[in-house]
């Protein structure tokens, strides 16, 4: 058996991930918190239990859309999102749940932003993923080469695509924590790819005369392979552990992390690798052993 | 594979028939007699001259104790079946040919494990409560305000000196709370956020800090007091107040002045109420209330004799200036936890943590046997390490910041694994523990430092933009990741180095086996390629 032989499978199986999530990223885009929309966000628990029509209708008494969101966690606690309130529709609709609903004040979570910070987050997200991939590159070509790098950041790109992807396939909220799960999972991505190129380095450099690159590419995964499964692992024991006993408000953060984890520690053995087999293949500097 | 597992098999027969009765052979590539031949120096040197080997053959059969504890430690089944059955059938053969213990190794060993246990007992109590304390605003409740500060009218820019009077203003305001640590910060593109731990009514908050203070100058009213007299002039009549020694008396004052329509209303005022007193009130408090000397119709006025220090006549002019703040604010976000939820969030997250770090300690110490146990030990010393920074610079525990740690531990984990899968490649490829170790932990670490290098750049872009955003939740994240990769880096480079060294060195444990060779390997189950022939 030959990974590297397999990439077709490999790239095919990544698609067959990433695609469905771009369309669904372009079909009903993302859950974005108010992080990213501005609006304000109440966690609210009830002394009683509630649903969320109820809720709806002492919103609407309020005159606030009826387009607002109310997420429902157990019978008596609610995440409301709904437009911007200045601090009297707060005040005003506080009051509303607390006597008609018996909703218990001071609430557990209330959160304002404003629309101008919003935009200019999103901007700077975007910005602060360009720079990282930059530098990365930069420092990857630095210490390894360019097509190394190369292959790096295109295994980062689809680790981010497919977690962005799913993130959207599942529902998961984004807000500026997933800023951080992403460039997080960038981190994570880079760090497991480099431990393999690594290794392709140091083989390379033992290499016999007249063996295949595909053959030393597929040697070197298989010398990781112990590391990175067991490092995925300690990571998944440690973010699995959270998502399903750690608090609910950081729990879609963690999700996000889960997915992007995996996915890049499949990348780094299935994409990343390959990539670069790929690159020096088209440069002519290999050839496929059969 | 198949072949593979052949030339292994073959290794196997060459070191039944080496071993028992030529220990001495260095440079072969069968694994275990190599190494037992080498590790039977007193000293754990591979190179160590002949006399040496048979000086340590007689003392440790002079110490049948100690090569009792190393077998009890080692384990009977020796690395191929052939000694594996002679360590549990016939003792005395082998007992002569196993190396003693190096004693001064193993005590070191023993104190740093002593330490180690006894930090976790002493401080793991005050850790947590001191950690306790530097409890985030999302963790133990409070509230979250940032304003925006514009331009009052266009001729009027914001100037940092106005953002650091809107800065003492909402200090002075925010005191009136009762808040025991609140944190007023100016931020990028003329913000400010204002923290205030603890206070459970962002309503109240909002209240106090957002309206502009009322600055206002009363006359004498009927009674000869000018707190509730009429208003002659309010903040939008001053320009700017500013504090001064007067160059003939050599006494502080508060030099004012006003602008146009201020100077009008203040000429009027004055002319009326020579002789008497003018109160100048904060919010409805009495900042100062200076006699009238004369009328003042320049626009210029000087508030003299009632300070001691120039740093009195200061304050009064920060006051007077925040009352007359030449910028609007507007509450751009707003957020405030309520304190049940950080707790339960808190405790939910901490006890997840707990269960996922002890599953981690518990797959380390299973896969990789000795090497785990040296995880397991850097993995409380990077515990330690984090939270002695965490105290000593005050870092701020937040959610994301808990879920970077659990990232940095995943990542010092790494480190761990990425030295011991090495070694055992090395060990694979038949060099001796010693060597393995040595070779092992130079090929890692190069690894270690690319990747943690990487991680490092990650992260501070995200600490940069972080701050760019306002956004603490990221710059705790970003925070936490750098200080635990450079921690995890620190670790791995000399706690676990030296745990691995003195564990090797002691030959407490000398069968591979125990150094995550055995059987149910994992890759190599998946066909790994052994790394043969490489130096």
């Amino acid at each position: 058996m030959n990974l590297i032989q397999l990439r077709k499978y490999w790239y095919i199986l990544s698609l067959l991930v990433i695609v469905p999530g771009l369309i669904s990223l372009g079909v009903r885009h993302m859950n974005f918190g108010i992080d990213f929309t501005g609006g304000s966000q109440l966690q609210v628990q009830f002394s009683r239990p509630v649903t969320d029509t109820e809720i709806l209708a002492v919103l609407a008494e309020q005159k606030l859309p009826a387009d607002s969101e109310i997420q429902m966690s157990g019978s008596n606690e609610a995440l409301i999102r709904t437009q911007a309130l200045t601090t009297t529709e707060d005040t005003n609709l506080k009051n509303a749940l607390q006597q008609q609903l018996g909703a218990v004040l001071p609430v557990q979570l209330d959160d304002m932003v404003g629309p101008a910070i919003s935009a200019e987050q999103m901007r700077n997200a975007g910005l602060a993923l360009l720079i990282a991939f930059a530098l990365m590159l930069v420092y990857i070509t630095f210490r390894f080469e360019f097509w190394f790098s190369l292959a790096a950041i295109i295994a980062i790109f689809h680790d981010i695509l497919v977690t962005v992807g799913l993130a959207s396939i599942f529902w998961l909220q984004i807000n500026s924590a997933s800023v951080a799960a992403i460039l997080t999972i960038a981190a994570y991505s880079v760090h497991d790819t480099i431990v393999i190129f690594d290794r392709i380095r140091e083989n390379v450099k033992q290499r016999k005369k007249g063996e295949p690159l595909d053959d030393l590419i597929n040697h070197s995964i298989l010398q990781t392979l112990g590391r990175s499964i067991n490092t995925v692992m300690t990571v998944l024991i440690c973010l699995l552990a959270l998502i399903l006993f750690g608090g609910v408000t950081i729990r879609d953060f963690m999700i996000m992390l889960l997915i992007g984890v995996i996915s890049g520690c499949y990348s780094s053995i299935f994409n990343a690798s390959p990539l670069w087999f790929d690159f020096k293949r088209l440069r002519g500097e290999a050839t496929a052993s059969r | 594979m198949a072949g593979k597992k052949h030339r292994r098999s073959t290794n196997r027969q060459q070191q039944k028939q080496v071993t028992p009765v030529t220990p001495q052979q260095e440079t072969t590539a069968a694994g275990a007699a190599n190494q037992q031949s080498s590790s039977k120096a007193p000293r754990p040197r591979p190179e160590a001259p002949r006399g040496s080997v048979d000086r340590a053959r007689a003392a440790s059969g002079a110490m049948s104790g100690g090569n009792d504890v190393g077998r009890a430690v080692g384990g009977g089944a020796g690395f191929t079946p052939a000694n594996g059955s002679a360590g549990s059938g016939a003792p005395q053969r082998p007992q002569a040919k196993r190396p003693g213990i190096n004693w001064s190794d193993a005590g070191i060993l023993a104190v740093i494990v002593l330490i180690i246990a006894l930090a976790v007992i002493f401080f793991a109590q005050p850790i947590a409560s001191d950690l306790q304390k530097q409890l985030g605003i999302d963790l133990q409740g409070g509230v979250s305000l940032t304003y925006q500060a514009s331009q009052l009218t266009p001729s009027t820019p914001v100037t940092a000196e106005a953002m650091n009077s809107l800065k003492n203003n909402f200090e002075k305001r925010v005191n009136g709370l009762g808040v025991t640590e609140p944190d007023i910060r100016l931020m990028a593109g003329n913000r400010i956020q204002v923290e205030l731990p603890g206070f459970k009514d962002p309503d109240q908050a909002v209240k106090t800090l957002g309206t502009i203070a009322k600055l206002e100058f009363k006359t004498e009213g009927p009674d000869g007091k000018t707190d509730d007299g009429p208003v002659v002039l309010t903040g939008a009549d001053l320009q700017v107040a500013k504090a001064q020694i007067d160059t003939s008396t050599n006494e502080p004052e508060v030099a004012l002045t006003f602008n146009a329509d201020g100077t009008k209303k203040f000429a009027q005022a004055t002319a009326a109420n020579v002789g008497k007193q003018i109160g100048i009130y904060l919010d409805n408090q009495l900042l100062t209330n200076p006699m009238v000397k004369e009328a003042i119709p320049s626009g210029n006025a000087v508030i003299s004799g009632g300070y001691k220090t120039l740093q009195d006549a200061q304050n009064d002019a920060v006051l007077l200036n925040a009352g007359a703040l030449p910028v609007q604010v507007q509450l751009l976000q707003n957020q405030s936890w309520g304190p049940t939820l950080g707790q339960a969030e808190l405790n939910r997250s901490l006890m997840a943590g707990v269960i996922g770090l002890s599953l981690v300690l518990l797959f380390m110490l299973l896969y990789y046997r000795v090497p785990g146990i040296v995880a397991d030990l850097s993995l409380i010393v990077y515990a330690l390490i984090m939270a002695g920074i965490y105290i000593l610079f005050h870092v701020t525990l937040t959610l994301p910041g808990i879920a970077a740690f659990i990232i940095s531990v995943g990542m010092a984990v790494d480190a761990n694994i990425l030295i011991y899968e090495r070694l055992k490649e090395e060990l694979r490829a038949g060099k001796t523990l010693r060597s393995s170790f040595d070779a092992g932990f130079r090929h890692a670490f190069r690894t270690i430092l690319d990747c943690n290098v990487n991680t490092l750049i990650g992260a501070c872009v995200l600490l940069y933009f972080g701050s760019k955003m306002l956004n603490q939740e990221i710059m705790g994240f970003a925070v936490t990741l750098i200080i635990g990769v450079a921690v995890s880096l620190f670790t791995a480079i000399t706690f676990t180095r030296l745990v691995l060294h003195l564990i090797v060195g002691s030959r407490l444990v000398t069968n591979p086996k125990w150094y995550g060779l055995h059987k149910w390997n994992l890759a190599s189950a998946l066909g790994r390629v052994p790394n043969t022939q490489q130096t």
